[in-house]
C-alpha cells in the first residue's frame, strides 16, 4: 500500500464519517481508558489497546471514546482498563490482555454485562497504605 | 522489566508530557547496526542533583503514589542499554526542559525488539491534553515525520474509536517502504 499523505487520511475520514452519519449513531457514550505506566507497558497495555481497537473495529462500534491514562495504582494487575458506560457502574478491570480486551468488548460493551473475574476495585497496599 | 526499545521509548516520552511539556520532539533514527533516540521537551525541568537521582530505581519524581519509592522508567533503560552496547544520557534545566538521548547496539546480541513502532508513536500521541509531539523517523536512507497537531488537524480528534483506528492505518502506513 505504501506511505499514506495526511490528504489520503483525511479522505478517508471523510468517507468515514459519511457512513457513520448514515447509520445515526447515538453520542460517544462509553469511554475505555487504557493505564499506561511504566507498569502497564511493561505489562503489555500497548497490545492490549490495539486488542480493543480491532475489536471495536471489527464489531463496527463507533460510539466509544479511547483515552490513555498513567499509572492508576494498581499496579500489581495491570494492565488495568477502565470502562464507563451509561446505566453501568464505572468498572476497574484488571490484568487485561489481548483475550479479556476483547471479551470486555463483547460482554461489558455489547451486552452490558460485567466480566466478573476481572473486576478489580482494591489498590496496592503501598499506594494506600 | 520493559520488552521492547518502544516500550522505552513511550515510557520516557510520558515523563515528558506529565512534565507538563506543551512540546515533545522525538527522533528515531536508525542505520548502520545503530539505533539513537533523542527525546527533548520544554517540560518543567529537573536539576542537576535531581538529574542524577532519576537513575536511582528507588527514587521517584511522581506524585502519583504517595508512599512508594521507586521510580523505574529511566533505570531499566540504562540496564537495557548499557547491557546492550548502547549509551544513556539525560541533560535537564529547571523552567526549561529535560533531554534524553538513548542508543542500542542493533546487531548485540542483548539488543531488545524494537517492537511495534507505530503503536508505540500512536500511544505517545493518545495522552490526554493539549501538546505538541513531532517525530522524526529515519531508517537508512528513508525518512519521515509526523506531528501530533497536523492528526489532530485531520481528524479532528484523537479520542473517538474511529479517529484513533485512522491515526493508527496512517502511522502503520508510514512504516512501509
Amino acid at each position: 500500500m505504501g506511505k499514506m499523505t495526511l490528504e489520503e487520511l483525511r479522505k478517508l475520514r471523510e468517507e468515514k464519517k459519511k457512513v457513520v452519519e448514515k447509520r445515526d449513531v447515538s453520542d460517544k457514550d462509553v469511554v475505555i481508558i487504557v493505564g499506561m505506566g511504566t507498569c502497564g507497558i511493561a505489562a503489555g497495555a500497548k497490545q492490549t489497546l490495539d486488542a480493543f481497537l480491532d475489536e471495536l473495529d471489527k464489531r463496527d462500534i463507533h460510539n466509544v471514546v479511547v483515552k490513555q491514562t498513567g499509572c492508576m495504582g494498581f499496579c500489581a494487575n495491570e494492565p488495568t482498563v477502565e470502562v464507563k458506560k451509561p446505566g453501568m457502574p464505572d468498572i476497574v478491570y484488571g490484568r487485561v490482555d489481548d483475550k479479556i480486551a476483547r471479551k470486555i468488548v463483547d460482554r461489558h460493551i455489547i451486552q452490558s454485562r460485567l466480566v466478573n473475574e476481572h473486576v478489580f476495585d482494591k489498590p496496592s497496599t503501598d499506594i494506600v497504605g | 522489566m520493559h520488552f521492547a526499545v518502544s516500550d522505552f521509548l513511550s515510557d520516557i516520552v510520558q515523563n515528558s508530557i506529565e512534565a507538563g511539556s506543551s512540546s515533545v520532539m522525538v527522533e528515531y533514527l536508525e542505520g548502520d547496526g545503530r539505533l539513537e533516540v533523542y527525546i527533548s521537551d520544554n517540560g518543567k525541568g529537573m536539576d542537576a542533583a535531581t538529574v542524577e537521582r532519576v537513575k536511582d530505581p528507588f527514587y521517584t519524581g511522581g506524585h502519583k503514589h504517595e508512599g512508594r519509592k521507586v521510580g523505574l522508567g529511566i533505570p531499566f533503560l540504562i540496564q537495557a542499554a548499557e547491557a546492550a552496547g548502547g549509551e544513556f544520557d539525560i541533560k535537564s534545566e529547571p523552567g526549561y526542559g529535560t533531554s534524553v538521548y538513548f542508543s542500542f547496539d542493533l546487531t548485540h546480541i542483548d539488543c531488545p525488539p524494537r517492537g511495534n513502532l507505530p503503536s508505540a508513536f500512536l500511544s505517545m500521541m493518545l495522552f490526554p491534553g493539549d501538546y505538541e509531539l513531532g517525530i522524526r523517523r529515519k531508517k537508512d536512507a528513508s525518512e519521515y515525520s509526523v506531528q501530533r497537531s497536523e492528526l489532530v488537524e485531520t481528524l479532528g480528534n484523537l479520542e473517538d474509536v474511529d479517529s484513533v483506528l485512522l491515526a493508527r492505518q496512517y502511522l502503520t502506513s508510514l512504516e512501509e517502504e
